[in-house]
């Protein structure tokens, strides 16, 4: 079933009766060549992948509730790629390029809009910092400018420019960066993947691995027993849950960040703002809510929802940068697990244990990495090599000394 | 959320700083032979656990103690706390 605007009018004067469901509700098989753990986004994106790219189809993505029910649908949908580090700043580049073709090649309007991010910058030292990673962004190709005071006084007049602690002195902005409708692109790839063969079975928890002479052969599941050639984890904030069932502690402690949307008003922000003094964010949907967040809440959580302190600590610094959002009445907050990793980078590796293989430890940038995260993943599964973007996501980094801290806080998850 | 400070009673959890899994007391012996493999699993893995969660608070806006909260992560729930200088330096699990 491919949708083009001719099928949307044949259906609409047909009384819209032959849509069909985007994707079929298989029973698992016994054994699949590849079983991905976890029906989020970047599991979805890494099965399309190892179907569409690298031409495995014997596949299984298996998902312990429905289709893109963590994270992927509780994010703030911003996509950049706007980082500073080698070892990150190509690899997020990928993952822009492959967003702007995205609706093209899954056939889905995933409403992905090129709408720009500027961060803003307080201090002088802030701008000469904000000039480096702009100069790290034109490396890579990602583009970016640096904005005066007055150029961002004419396009954003509303900010607070004269907060006597915060004034805003410059700002760097990414005009390919905007945002995507968070659970379209769940859906997008899981059509993508299901079209082209691969099982995505719901409501299958996997309970257990099996594992002969160190190396994994299947699954145990809430819905038996699958045999699989290899298994890939990516389950975000549930990531030492499960790998823990395969003996790994990993460097990863599990947080909660919560997000925020206003009640719908007239378009105001064009794309997405960031405060610099303090840590806020907001964009504005196209249904008109303002989409805004901040902090994690700091402590280790699998509670899926937050507590007041950060609510009050994000509403502040709202009030800071824009004081006309106290106007703004809050319509709802949510709170989704994020797998903070040591460095506040995330991993893309093999594992310790034969045919087990590690996505995890996104910290709370995992949604722009959807596209490059199911790229590399599915590239790491098909060839055992890593993708020439996500050479440095080892697992062993640690150990090794080698870790991509972009905020060179040390190993402190919850500053990351 | 509230922790039940042993001295001071039940205080907001804003008046502290969250450090991370209370096994972070139990600190290597760096003369031991394998001391480079210990330090890193000291400093970079944690056991991350769904459910009761023994973890170091700071009373950064109070007493400046450290406290060793036992909390629950998938309900919030605080379960207990107590001062971490009550508990010798090794062997705090």
């Amino acid at each position: 079933m491919k949708f083009s605007g001719i099928r949307v009018l044949k259906e609409a004067l047909t009384g819209h009766k032959g849509w069909k469901p985007l994707w079929r509700d298989p029973d698992p098989k016994p054994a699949y060549d590849i079983i991905i753990v976890g029906g989020g986004g970047h599991g979805l994106a890494t099965a399309y992948h190892l179907a569409a790219t690298y031409g495995i189809t014997n596949v299984a993505v298996l998902e312990k509730g429905w289709l893109g029910s963590g994270n992927i649908g509780r994010n703030t949908t911003i996509i950049r790629s706007n980082y500073l580090l080698p070892g990150n700043q190509p690899f997020y580049e990928f993952s822009m390029k492959l967003w702007e073709s995205q609706e093209q090649d899954l056939n889905f309007n995933s409403m992905v809009s090129q709408r720009s991010i500027i961060n803003l910058a307080h201090t002088d030292a802030q701008r000469d910092a904000y000039r480096r990673r702009g100069n790290a962004m034109h490396l890579s190709g990602a583009g970016g400018e640096l904005l005066s005071r007055d150029q961002l006084r004419e396009m954003l007049p509303f900010l607070n420019f004269d907060n006597a602690r915060f004034p805003i002195k410059a700002g760097l902005m990414q005009k390919r960066a905007g945002t995507a409708r968070h659970d379209g692109v769940a859906w997008g790839y899981a059509r993508a993947a299901d079209m082209r063969g691969v099982d995505l079975i719901q409501n299958c928890e996997v309970t257990g691995f099996d594992i002969t002479d160190g190396r994994v052969t299947g699954v145990q599941t809430t819905r038996g027993p699958i045999k699989a050639g290899k298994v890939g984890v990516a389950v975000a904030g549930s990531s030492s849950r499960v790998m823990a069932m395969a003996g790994m502690r990993l460097p990863i402690e599990s947080h909660v960040l919560q997000a925020f949307v206003s009640e719908g008003l007239k378009p105001v922000i064009l794309g997405v703002i960031t405060f610099g003094a303090g840590h806020f964010y907001v964009s504005q949907s196209d249904k008109g809510g303002l989409v805004f967040g901040g902090d994690i809440d700091g402590y280790n959580s699998y509670a899926q929802r937050g507590n007041l302190p950060v609510v009050e600590d994000v509403a502040e610094g709202g009030m800071a940068l824009m004081p006309m959002i106290g106007r703004a009445r809050l319509l709802r907050s949510w709170g989704g697990i994020m797998d903070m990793s040591m460095d506040g980078s995330p991993i893309i590796d093999r594992t310790p244990l034969d045919g087990l293989y590690l996505n995890a430890g996104w910290c709370y940038g995992g949604f722009k990495a959807t596209p490059a995260s199911g790229y590399c993943f599915a590239h790491l599964l098909a060839t055992d090599t890593p993708h020439t973007t996500a050479t440095a996501y080892r697992l062993d980094r640690f150990n090794r000394g080698y870790v991509i801290d972009e905020k060179g806080v040390g190993a402190q998850p919850n500053l990351h | 959320m509230l922790i039940p400070h042993p001295l001071l009673g039940l205080r907001d959890s804003q008046e502290f700083t969250y450090l991370g899994d209370a096994s972070l007391m139990n600190r290597p012996d760096p003369s031991a032979v394998t001391a480079e493999a210990d330090f890193c699993d000291y400093v970079f893995l944690r056991d991350n656990p769904a459910g009761v969660h023994r973890e170091l608070w700071f009373h950064e806006q109070g007493d400046r103690s450290w406290l060793i909260v036992t909390r629950n992560t998938l309900t919030h729930e605080i379960l207990g706390a107590e001062l971490a200088r009550d508990l010798p330096a090794r062997g705090a699990k």
